[in-house]
């Protein structure tokens, strides 16, 4: 049925918008989907120095039922694509992808006949992240622009028509600058 | 919903109303409120919540490795272990069952009582030993 | 072209080609007379295991280019295992002794092994491929050799030009003894495109052996007879060719980077 596509634009919409985006920004469940070395840079984020238990995401699900953002870290090799498009089309909406290290990104320093040259042949990616492999901070960074960005997502097709028509961007500010101490 | 508990719990208190009975009114209310809380949450998501289906989300989860075709009568292939293991547990819950009251009076029952649960006992034991045997309690 | 310089890899009479240019000893095969006398009898004259790989000559193959990075200057000698002569040195002499006797005990000819090659500290056994099974239930129950643990099954791929040019190596520890050895069987194969290399499957002696045969099978092409169930292990299950022989091509598509179009990595310059 859904009930938000029906509902009248408005403020109070507007308001409704921002509420169920900053619930869903403020617990990403990630989808383990660890492949090489960016998942041990993962799995330190989810370390107690770089904690990612902050921002609500301690809770890795192996099962993509139950998860919101697939951050795919490391290289998707030929074998492994199908695979991960299951474990992609079998999460709920709403999705995003992360796309961590540059063999997630592009292939990586692997242009050969068996990686796959950037996971974004495969599933759409919502943020990509540079980095073999990225550091913890570099990861947390991304995470938080990916909120950013959540937090600025239409909630229907007619905000979504108005946000385009307004060329709403949400800025992608660096988090050392944007939560820097004033 | 909370309040209503409290107040409930005070007017059991001052009017003293069947006491015994009456001081468990607060829990009823408590369970009503999981119970409605349980049917909010999972009713409202089909009512209001979009419809995006795909292919993929009605398989069952195999860690992205397409799932070995199963038949659609009956909703798949169902292993009989399950059957088999629940039958074998009534069967025994129910001899335990009839052991509680007798520990419970065991003095009164005397010596008649034990030869008559030894007995009892022995042939719920030897079905233990033919099921054992004939490898029901295997999982595989 | 003079016939013994193959007495050592140390000799080399004057008029002979340098290592690595055309015409050089390693790119003609050894034949009967030049392989060295060792206490091994000499071995038939049919299966000569021919280790010689291919000559390397400068690695980027540049020449009146800007390449000033040197490379073009490289001359690579192909890779000749020298068969070593006794003794050998340390444990491998009182070893290759015991192994004898108990090939002797089991009846596998001594032309079973066809070279004995000690580098660098490892001693390394070509092997004729008939003769592998048994001579690995040997290594295997032998409680002199006690060789229980097949640490590796892999390949080796030595260049197109190559007669034998896929090896199947295999690498044996022992826990008793704390040691290990190398067995390597030099594979026949016409080259055609519808025949296989074969090899036989030590599955039966080394269960371990299962999914490492299924590995060099996929990416040598290397068919493993008796093998339970050779199939594709790390490339797609209905991938066409094997990616690891020398012949198969990098793969890879052309990036875009600043503007300009770079190829794959095997397109760029040619390597030779």
């Amino acid at each position: 049925m859904g009930l938000e596509e029906r509902l009248p634009n408005g403020i109070l919409l507007a308001s409704l918008e921002k509420l169920v985006n900053w619930g869903r920004k403020n617990s990403l469940w990630p989808a383990t989907f660890g492949l090489a070395c960016c998942a041990i840079e993962m799995m330190t984020t989810g370390g107690p120095r770089y904690d990612i238990a902050r921002f609500g995401m301690e809770r890795f699900s192996a099962t993509p039922r139950q998860a919101d953002l697939m951050i795919v870290a490391g290289r998707v090799t030929n074998k492994m694509a199908p695979v991960l498009r299951q474990i992609y089309d079998q999460m709920a909406e709403p999705k995003w992808v992360l796309a961590m290290g540059v063999c997630a990104s592009s292939g990586g320093m692997f242009n050969n006949y068996a990686v796959v040259q950037g996971v974004d042949h495969i599933v759409p990616v919502d943020m990509y992240l540079p980095g073999c492999p990225p550091r913890p901070e570099m990861l947390l960074d991304a995470i938080l622009k990916l909120h950013a960005k959540i937090q600025d997502e239409p909630i229907n097709a007619r905000r979504a028509a108005l946000k385009a028509e307004r060329g709403d961007r949400t800025p992608m500010i660096a988090s050392s600058v944007k939560y820097a101490k004033k | 919903m909370v309040s209503l508990a409290a107040v409930s719990t005070s007017v059991a208190q001052t009017e003293n109303v069947s006491s015994g009975l009456g001081s468990y009114l607060p829990l009823f209310l408590l369970f009503v409120l999981a119970a409605a809380f349980g049917l909010f949450s999972v009713l409202l998501g089909p009512l209001f919540g979009p419809r995006r289906y795909n292919r993929a989300k009605f398989e069952a989860y195999e860690c992205g490795i397409e799932p070995s075709p199963q038949p659609v009568v009956g909703g798949g292939r169902v292993p009989v272990a399950y059957y088999l293991t629940a039958m074998l547990f009534i069967l025994f819950d129910i001899e335990m069952v009839f052991l509680y009251p007798f520990a419970v009076s065991a003095d009164a029952l005397g010596f008649f009582g034990l030869v008559e649960i030894v007995l009892f006992i022995a042939t719920l034991g030897f079905a233990y030993a033919y099921v054992w045997r004939r490898g029901g309690l295997d999982w595989n | 072209m003079p016939d013994d310089n193959k007495t050592g890899p140390d000799a080399t009479p004057p008029g002979t080609p340098a290592p690595g240019e055309p015409g050089s000893e390693s790119e003609r095969p050894a034949s009967m007379e030049q392989r060295p006398d060792d206490t091994l009898a000499r071995p038939a004259a049919a299966r000569e295991p021919l280790v010689a790989g291919k000559a390397r000559k400068g690695m980027f193959n540049v020449s009146g280019s800007g390449d000033t990075s040197g490379f073009g200057g490289l001359r690579l000698p192909a890779h000749v295992a020298a068969p070593a002569e006794r003794p050998y040195g340390g444990w491998f002499d009182e070893f290759t002794d015991q192994l004898l006797t108990g090939m002797r005990e089991k009846n596998i000819p001594t032309e079973a092994i066809q070279q004995v090659t000690v580098d660098r500290g490892e001693i390394t056994y070509f092997v004729q491929a008939d003769h592998l099974v048994a001579l690995c239930w040997l290594l295997r129950d032998d409680p002199s050799l006690r060789f229980e643990l097949c640490s590796s099954v892999s390949g080796v791929d030595y260049g197109v030009d190559v007669p034998q040019r896929l090896h199947s190596v295999y690498h044996l520890t022992s826990m008793t003894y704390r040691r290990r050895i190398r067995l390597d069987v030099a594979l026949d194969w016409s080259g055609d495109d519808g025949d296989q290399p074969h090899c036989p499957s030590v599955v039966a002696v080394y269960p371990t052996a299962d999914w490492q045969e299924r590995e060099t099978w996929d990416m040598f092409g290397i068919v493993y007879d008796g093998h339970p169930a050779l199939t594709r292990i790390l490339m797609p299950d209905d991938w066409d060719g094997f990616p690891q022989r020398k012949d198969y091509p990098l793969g890879g598509i052309p990036v875009e980077y600043k503007g300009a179009e770079i190829p794959p990595p095997d397109q760029r310059r040619s390597y030779s």
